[in-house]
Order: C-alpha cells, then sequence, then structure tokens
C-alpha cells in the first residue's frame, strides 16, 4: 500500500527533484472518487479502479501545468512551497461542505472479507487484492520504464533534462506523463486504502502520504525497486511496534529507521550516490 | 557619550517606543485584547523564523523539523516556570521576572543543546535528505510530546500541558524580537555570518577558502534552534496551555513558508511576512462571515501559491530595511 504512493513520489522527484507534497492528497481525491462511484453509482470494482486511477492522474496532471510547469527555472524551493500550498489548498477545499465535506465517511466494502490460509501464512482477501494489485502496478511500472519510448524520454530527462531536450524527447510532455502515472498509482492506492481502512476523510492523505515519501528515501529516491523495498521494510517495522511495543510509538519507529538508514547509506538502501561536481 | 551606551540606547530606543504605544493604546481600549495577543503571537512567530532563516536562508541548510526545537523550548521553559510555581507558590512575585527569563534562555539552551545532537550525525547529510532526516525527527519529537506523559507527569502527553503561568506581555514579546532582530543582523554580518552565507553559496568553494565547513554548520544550525526555542518559550506563557499538535510537522511548514515567501536569507523579508501571515490568518476570522470561516484555509494556500509563481525568490529579493542591512551600506 506504501509501495504504490512511494512510486509516485520516486517517479517525480527522480525526474524533476521536486517532493511532490500534494502526492498525498492526490491519492485522498482517489479515495473519494471510489467512495463516491461505489456509494452513489454502485459501479463494479474494476470501473472504480478505472475512475479512480483517471481522475488523480488527470488532476495531477493539471496541478504540474498549472502550479509546478511555471517554477521549474525558479529556485528549487519555491516549487516546495508551492507543492505544500497545493497540498493545503487541496486539503481544505475538499474540506468544504460544497465539496467532499469535513466528517468522516464510512466506505463501502464492495465484497465480504474471507480469511484464507496458504502454506502455514494466514490473510485476508483484501490483504491478497493489495499484494496482488502493487505486484501488477510494479509490473507495468517497469514495463512502462524500461521497455517503451516514454519511458526511455523519462529515464533521458530523468539523466539530464536539457541534453533530453536536445537529442528531441519533449521532456514537458514525458514530465506531465510522469505525474499523471505517479498519481494514477496513488489514486490505485486510494481505492485499496478504502477497501482496507474503511474509514476516509479529507485529511487522510498527509500521515500515508508522508510515510510513503519516507519510504522512498529509505529505499532510495528515484529508484522504482527501492521504492517497494522500502515501503515493505516501513510497514514491517509500523506492524511489529504496534505488536511488541506500542502504537503510540508507531508514528515514531519509521523515522528512527529512515535516520538510521541515511546515517548509514546517505542515499538510500538502492540509491545511487551523486557525487559533486565543482 | 562613549560608544557602548550609544549601542544600548539604539537597542532600547526602538523597545521602548514599540511597547510604550501598544501599552498605551491597550490600555486605553484602542486596542482590544484579542489583537494585543495576536501581536504578540506575531512576535513569537517572528523569533522563530528569524531562527529558520538563519539556519536555511543565511546557512543553506533544509531544515523541516523547526516546530520540534520550538517546541522543546515550549516545554522545557514551561515545565521550569510550573515547578518554580509549584515549589514557591505565586508568593514570591518579585522574582518571577527573573525566573521567567531564566526559564526563556533554559528553553532556548535546551533547544540548542538537542540542535547539536542532532546536528552532529545528520548535518553530513545533504540538501533534500537533511530535510526528510529533520522532518523525521520533527515526527519522533511529536511522538515524544505525546507519550511525555509517560515519564514526566506534569508534561501532560496527549491530552496537553496546562496550568502554566501567564508571563508572556507586550514588554516581553517586543523585548525578545527586537534582541532577536539584533542578535541576529550582527551574526549574519560578522565574520561568522559570512562563513555561514558562503557555505549556502557553495560549500567546496567555501571549504577551500578556508572554513571549517561542518563546523560552521553545526553553529549556524544550534543557534537557529535556539531562537525556535525561546520563541517557544514565550508561546507557552503566552496561552498557558501547549499541547503536541503545535509542534508537529505541519507547523515546520507553516515557519517555512513564512521564510520562502519573506525571501531566503532576508531579514526584513521574514519580519513582514511573520506579522502578515498571522495578522491575516486572524484577520480572515473577523473579516469573514462566520459561515465561510472554512475558506479561510483555502485563500491562504492559493495566496501563497500565486504569490510564488509571481515572486519566486520571496517577496523582498534582497532589498532590506536600512537597519537591517551591513555598516557599510548603512
Amino acid at each position: 500500500m506504501y509501495a504504490l504512493i512511494a512510486l509516485g513520489y520516486t517517479m517525480v522527484y527522480g525526474i524533476v527533484r521536486l517532493i511532490n507534497f500534494a502526492h498525498g492528497d492526490v491519492f485522498m481525491v482517489g479515495a473519494f472518487l471510489a467512495f463516491y462511484s461505489v456509494e452513489k453509482y454502485h459501479l463494479p470494482l474494476p470501473a472504480v479502479f478505472a475512475i479512480s486511477a483517471g481522475g488523480a492522474a488527470f488532476l495531477a496532471v493539471v496541478i504540474e501545468r498549472m502550479a509546478y510547469r511555471p517554477l521549474r527555472n525558479a529556485p528549487k524551493i519555491a516549487s516546495l512551497i508551492t507543492a505544500i500550498g497545493v497540498s493545503l489548498f487541496l486539503e481544505y477545499f475538499t474540506a468544504l461542505h460544497q465539496v467532499f465535506g469535513p466528517n468522516y465517511y464510512a466506505f463501502p466494502r464492495p465484497f465480504g472479507v474471507v480469511t484464507m490460509e496458504i502454506g502455514g501464512i494466514t490473510f485476508t482477501n483484501i490483504q491478497g487484492i493489495i499484494l496482488v494489485a502493487t505486484l501488477a502496478s510494479l509490473g507495468v511500472l517497469q514495463y512502462v520504464v524500461h521497455r517503451t519510448k516514454v519511458g526511455r524520454g523519462m529515464r533521458a530527462v530523468s539523466h539530464d533534462g536539457v541534453t533530453a531536450g536536445l537529442m528531441g524527447v519533449n521532456a514537458n510532455a514525458v514530465i506531465s506523463f510522469t505525474f499523471g502515472l505517479g498519481a494514477a498509482l496513488a489514486g490505485v492506492g486510494g481505492v485499496l486504502y478504502g477497501i482496507a481502512y474503511p474509514q476516509i476523510n479529507t485529511f487522510m492523505g498527509v500521515m500515508p502520504g508522508l510515510k510513503a515519501f519516507t519510504a522512498a528515501v529509505l529505499g532510495g529516491i528515484g529508484s522504482i525497486p527501492g521504492a517497494v523495498l522500502g515501503a515493505l521494510i516501513m510497514g514491517q517495522s509500523e506492524t511489529m511496534t504496534t505488536a511488541y511495543l506500542s502504537s503510540t510509538y508507531r508514528d515514531g519507529i519509521a523515522f528512527v529507521l529512515l535516520i538510521a538508514v541515511l546515517l548509514w547509506k546517505p542515499t538510500g538502501i538502492l540509491g545511487k550516490a551523486r557525487t559533486e561536481k565543482v | 557619550m562613549p560608544p557602548f551606551l550609544k549601542n544600548i540606547a539604539k537597542a532600547v530606543l526602538p523597545f521602548a517606543v514599540l511597547s510604550g504605544l501598544l501599552q498605551f493604546l491597550s490600555a486605553r481600549d484602542i486596542l482590544n485584547p484579542y489583537w494585543v495577543q495576536i501581536f504578540q503571537l506575531a512576535c513569537v512567530v517572528a523569533i522563530s523564523a528569524l531562527g529558520l532563516n538563519l539556519i536555511y536562508g543565511f546557512t543553506g541548510l533544509f531544515s523541516l523539523g523547526h516546530a520540534a526545537f520550538y517546541g522543546v523550548g515550549a516545554y522545557t521553559a514551561a515545565l521550569l516556570t510550573k515547578l518554580y510555581v509549584g515549589a514557591y507558590g505565586d508568593e514570591a512575585v518579585f522574582a518571577t521576572g527573573a525566573v521567567f527569563l531564566g526559564s526563556l534562555l533554559a528553553g532556548g539552551f535546551a533547544a540548542a543543546l538537542l540542535a547539536c545532537i542532532v546536528g552532529l550525525p545528520t548535518l553530513r547529510l545533504t540538501s533534500d535528505y537533511l530535510g526528510i532526516a529533520t522532518l523525521g525527527f520533527g515526527v519522533i519529537m511529536k511522538v515524544l510530546f505525546d507519550n511525555a506523559d509517560s515519564f514526566l507527569p506534569q508534561l501532560g502527553g496527549a491530552r496537553g500541558m496546562t496550568g502554566i503561568a501567564r508571563m508572556t506581555g507586550i514588554p516581553w514579546a517586543v523585548a525578545g524580537l527586537v534582541a532577536a532582530i539584533l542578535v541576529i543582523r550582527n551574526l549574519v554580518h560578522s565574520t561568522y555570518g559570512r562563513a555561514l552565507v558562503a557555505i549556502r553559496e557553495d560549500e567546496v568553494a567555501a571549504a577551500a577558502m578556508g572554513i571549517d565547513t561542518f563546523r560552521f554548520k553545526v553553529i549556524g544550525f544550534t543557534a537557529g534552534c535556539a531562537f525556535a526555542g525561546v520563541a517557544g518559550g514565550l508561546y507557552a506563557h503566552l496561552y498557558t496551555f501547549l499541547h503536541p499538535s503545535t509542534f508537529d510537522f505541519l507547523k515546520s511548514f507553516d515557519v517555512l513558508m513564512i521564510v520562502v515567501l519573506g525571501g531566503l536569507g532576508n531579514l526584513t523579508g521574514t519580519l513582514v511576512a511573520s506579522f502578515a501571515w498571522v495578522f491575516l490568518l486572524e484577520g480572515m476570522r473577523v473579516a469573514l462571515p462566520p459561515e465561510y470561516i472554512e475558506f479561510r484555509w483555502v485563500l491562504i494556500p492559493l495566496l501563497l501559491i500565486v504569490t510564488m509563481l509571481v515572486r519566486p525568490r520571496g517577496l523582498f529579493g534582497v532589498r532590506e530595511f536600512p537597519f537591517l542591512r551591513s555598516k557599510v551600506y548603512r
């Protein structure tokens, strides 16, 4: 689950070196779109996934066009502050009564919970779906990045945006595509979140967003397998803390882990060290 | 008049004029107590933002954990005055001012000490990674504040800390702000400040010029956090109630936004942006009709985004009020 959000962070950061703080809120919008399509229109599950992913992608592309593109050549901090601004705006705008409203909503379960056991590991069908969806998204992503023309463009822009532009890569289109793809994954994550923890509100994106970002940094930001690895470590450590220590320390432990890893490997577990040129 | 007396007069004069004027206005009911409190809050926010400007604006260290140091200062100072009142009651009134000053300084010192401990390992990280590490530190501190009652019951933990004496008044807030401005102005125009700016501009070149970059980074970070600690102490004794949610990582973003809006490495901008931020936030509470009160946090980010799009280098760029410039240009 963290993995899906972390992938979006790591992709955007890999390409434009921007911590996209609004990503957690795109995730929230995805969950709300799913909520409405299930609650009001009783759409089947595949359609729900498609709507959430598409809506989130559309939103992210609009945000990129309106807020980040004009600042691409400005100091990096300006886009970062804008990202925080966009994040706050999405949270509070959607919390207005006229939009989604500030309350908690019960996410309707589209199917019953079934507990299964395979080879001594007990899990519910929801956990199974999350696992399958995560692996499927990861597979699609690996395919897109390494086997398609857009993917080659993404890798080129990530390496050196200006040179990629000179070589005939439409950098703006590639960046928009990256935002869209990352957001689509966050949208899927939003649906899965709604199914797994059936309570959503407009501020639900803050903490998962932050932790997903931490997971991305933990695994080495800019690296796709790293994001998944980091997310797995984060999820495990949180579950362990809740089980063995106390749930009140849960939010802290992930960051203790993060700082420890950063001190040991300053660019994350699978990150590549960049030498500074003089 | 000897020069040092002249300098002292230069510092005391703006303090006396400003706090005297405000005291007069509030005594005559021209300013209502609510706005006086908001003004004090703005002073507190400005002190904390000046600290962050020293860290990020002048030294170039991307810190997202400022609110944690603010919180450490607040809890330390509040605990000390609370213990004092608990031990001696309210009878030794004549000494409370001194105790308050002492606990403010202790709050600043505690924040600085913690900054030093945190900074020694983490300041070896660069740019965004430092930001994430400090952000993580902020979240860890929030968790500790939440669980603080399990090791010190007076701190209140997740229920919040109550029973803090109300000490901060206009003179204290203004004095704190004037002191912060003077110390930071003089610091950034000293050799230390020049070293910090050199590190921000180019760390490799600064090292080549013989600056011990790591040492100066720790100095800049520690000094900036000390201001956050003092500001936290003032805050605690202004609202007499502390809650961990006041010090979570989102509050670090608030301070960061103020510093960036004002312009990095620009003291004028930080001052103006702090006051504008606080007054705008509170002013909208009054100005907007009650049914639209939730629009406050919709308008502020919009304003923020537009400002960033129009002035990506901050409101003031490199211009400063005359009294904040280096002596050479004054």
